[in-house]
């Protein structure tokens, strides 16, 4: 339950207590606390935007669930497909039970009130997408549940709703800014900033869940949200909790060239083609059987090829197109609107005439922090590689639960954050925490943070945030991006870690209380430095090509 | 690009004050949100809200001229109390939507797999769904500045609404009574500014509408 006593060395902060407390709002998040909140716990949610705003209202094209409506379907074509997805990097345990779980979330979901699209017979319609096949890769399946092209926005929105009826506690624009940690290691809560007021707070917690998705904001051109900074990645990481899998990071073939927004697969699965500048569907030579809808390395691959040989589109030969409009403008107009209105808004273009000229973009992060199934945080201790961190968990996109391996499906990410915030909100409600005392909190709880924020405070003369975190992008961006070898790599590293002493120099004019963005931005610095370098590193330590990090070697084919 | 911006910092300001930038742009830049994030690399201490940038998640709703011209001038969102600069206190706004129960209300035991639903019946819920909750719409509507605190508004409405057209929810005449009332539904007064300033293009005057006529159906 929530009291309150003074922490801290320097000066007392305020605590507030409860079982649980989530770190995000997202699709995962809120999932999470959904199940927690009907399960009784006291539980709050904190979050830097209101939940609806959270990055999985830009989620198009799907969920993922073997429910057979438009033909047989099973869930093992849909784990093998997975599998293969991921470049046979994924936990086939993990992605066994996600596969296993997926009709039950989805059917949840229903029953919530997701406006998904129907089928006449009344049963949810399901989409085709790239990669999900029937019998073990012989033909496309349709397999994606789907509300038109915006089933993140209705699926946010719709846990939203249902966190309503909850009663769950948010905390509304409040940024988590650090782990709290005791000397045996456990994690007790988490420090945070209110960004109304400037206030900081600590959140004293018997289980603290991050949800708080992904960083993709670490490269120049990606389809995530200015919010994706990797914040839980890098409260993690300052914690001393290795990360897992960081070089893995997904092109989604089709970002709009030029604006990196998102166009979804669910185009090419309602029958969008990719085009290069000589008229030719390139992906029938380098996809026989899955053609465009081969999974989303494959066909990042086979773009970034086609334009590397000189048959890119447009001026400078470096983008190709993807046509929709032998779909017809009823189709478009139905099952593709806000793809419509994006190509229009971003690219210039009406789709129901003209094709949308597309690059790969970075679109998501397969590693995070390594979790087992149930959501609890996992880390080296003593020679077991798989040692619980007491009073931790993560989900969805900031977490490695490794089901996505090398390079996820697509429509799996939705799945993702269903399958396993039930899970982990299950594992966590079912773990009796109203019966257990909240163990101390140290002395040096707040140290770290406060720190921080004397620091920006009264920094004065240091280089500018938005000046060091545009060089980290455009850093990231030519060292670790689609095509990567050892020396690029190798110089990378040494840029970021140049960068990282940059980090600890920027300064800030806005030193207000009040609704402090500037100061906000500097916080998410230091997270996204801490993801930039262990994406990197990572990335160089691997002496090999896989899936979405491809070297001058193409490892597999589609 | 010229701009007049509105800024208020209380720590420091008596009262909101415009302040004039000239912004360099990039060749690369397309949307008016380009231009205010090079115009917050030049002065960090302007504020306002920002996520998604493509026009799905409604952090950046601000009160912008109709017809772009230099200076352009932000100014935020008219009706609710300013926090700092573009930023605003949505609260009222929030609770607005949360007093029309927005979640789907179903007693009768689910089925084991989804409830089933004509894509008819689930084309009503098309124009209705897809409200981003920018607020847009209730902060240009005379009758929220009005009565912020009675009158649900544009967005409320629209949302009270999707859920009455939902064939799977059962509760639609315990929110018909939830709207009954001088204030809560009929401050509309068909101003229709809300159609006028939804990024989506919805219509929650429509929605009202129809709200208003299966009301009158119920009492005949």
């Amino acid at each position: 339950m929530a009291g309150a006593g003074p922490v801290g060395t320097h000066v007392s902060l305020p605590i507030r207590r409860f079982d649980a407390i989530v770190i995000g709002a997202g699709g995962a998040g809120m999932r999470a606390s959904l199940q927690l909140a009907e399960m009784g716990l006291s539980v709050a949610v904190l979050s830097k935007v209101f939940p609806t705003r959270s990055h999985t209202v830009a989620a198009q094209g799907g969920i993922g669930a073997s429910l057979g409506n438009m033909s047989e379907d099973h869930r093992l074509w849909h784990m093998y497909d997975t599998v293969k997805g991921s470049d046979w990097l994924g936990d086939q345990d993990a992605i066994e039970f996600m596969c296993r779980m997926a009709p039950q979330v989805v059917y949840e979901l229903e029953h919530y009130g997701m406006p998904f699209d129907r089928n006449p017979d009344g049963t949810l319609y399901q989409r085709p997408f790239g990669g999900h096949s029937a019998n073990f890769g012989e033909k496309s399946i349709q397999r994606a549940c789907a509300a038109a092209d915006r089933t993140g926005h209705a699926m946010l929105h719709t846990l939203y709703q249902q966190n309503v009826r909850a009663h769950t506690q948010f905390f509304v624009e409040w940024m988590a800014l650090d782990l709290v940690r005791d000397a045996e290691g456990d994690v007790l809560g988490v420090t945070a900033l209110e960004m109304e007021t400037g206030e900081m707070m600590v959140l004293q917690a018997k289980a603290t869940l991050f949800a708080t998705g992904g960083a993709g904001r670490i490269f120049a051109a990606s389809t995530n949200a200015f919010i994706n900074t990797g914040d839980g990645l890098g409260m993690a990481a300052r914690a001393g909790i290795p990360l897992e899998d960081m070089e893995f990071w997904q092109f989604h073939p089709t970002g709009v060239a030029g604006a990196g927004v998102l166009i979804t697969e669910g185009v090419r699965g309602e029958g969008g083609i990719l085009l290069n500048c000589n008229g030719e569907r390139f992906m029938e030579r380098y996809a026989p059987n899955l053609k465009d809808l081969a999974s989303r390395d494959v066909v990042s691959r086979s773009m970034d090829q086609e334009i590397k040989e000189g048959r890119g589109c447009g001026p400078h030969k470096d983008y190709v197109l993807l046509k929709l409009d032998h779909l017809g403008p009823e189709v478009i107009m139905k099952r593709l609107p806000s793809i419509r209105e994006i190509a229009i808004n971003f690219a210039n273009v009406d789709p129901i005439k003209e094709p949308i000229p597309v690059v790969p973009t970075i679109h998501y992060q397969m590693g995070g922090i390594p979790t087992n199934m149930y959501g609890q945080v996992i880390a080296p201790r003593d020679g077991d590689p798989n040692v619980v961190v007491p009073g931790f968990y993560a989900i969805g996109e900031c977490a490695c639960v490794s089901v996505h391996g090398a390079n996820r499906l697509g429509t799996n990410s939705l799945l993702d954050l269903l399958v396993f915030g039930r899970a982990a909100g299950s594992f966590i409600g079912e773990q009796r925490l109203e019966r257990r005392q909240h163990k101390d909190l140290p002395r040096d709880a707040a140290d770290a943070s406060m720190a921080r924020l004397a620091r920006l405070d009264a920094s004065t003369g240091g280089e500018r945030v938005a000046d060091v975190a545009h060089t980290l992008r455009r850093t990231m961006q030519a060292h670790c991006g689609v095509f990567r070898n050892q020396q690029l790599l190798s110089e990378g590293v040494t840029k970021i870690m140049e960068l990282e002493q940059r980090v600890k120099r920027v300064a800030i004019d806005d030193k207000s209380k009040t609704f402090n963005t500037a100061r906000v931005e500097a916080l998410e610095l230091d997270n996204l430095i801490e993801t930039a370098k262990a994406s990197i590193v990572s990335a160089e330590a691997r002496r090999e090509s896989r899936a979405t990090a491809t070297a001058s070697i193409t490892s597999r084919c589609g | 690009m010229k701009f007049r911006v509105y800024r208020y910092d209380p720590d420091k300001d008596a009262a909101p004050r415009m302040q004039d930038y000239d912004v360099t742009l990039d060749p690369h830049d397309r949307m008016l949100l380009d231009a205010i994030i090079r115009l917050k690399a030049q002065d960090d201490t302007f504020a306002f809200r920002r996520s998604c940038r493509e026009g799905v998640c409604g952090s950046d709703a601000m009160n912008i001229m109709k017809t772009l011209k230099e200076p352009v001038e932000l100014r935020p969102l008219p009706g609710l109390p300013v926090i700092r600069d573009l930023i605003v206190d949505m609260s009222q706004f929030f609770k607005q939507y949360h007093s029309i129960k927005p979640y789907l209300i179903n007693e009768t035991p689910p089925p084991e797999k989804e409830r089933l639903q004509s894509p008819e019946d689930r084309e009503e819920l098309d124009g209705l769904y897809e409200c981003i909750l920018c607020a847009c719409c209730s902060t240009a509507c005379p009758s929220f500045w009005w009565n912020p605190d009675k009158f649900v508004g544009p967005a409320g409405l629209l949302a009270a609404y999707r859920f009455i057209a939902d064939s799977r929810d059962r509760a639609t005449n315990e929110r018909l009574d939830n709207l009954e009332d001088p204030y809560r539904l009929f401050r509309c007064h068909t101003i229709m500014n809300c159609v006028d300033v939804c990024p989506k293009n919805l219509n929650p005057t429509r929605a009202i509408a129809k709200i208003r006529e299966i009301m009158v159906k119920r009492a005949v």
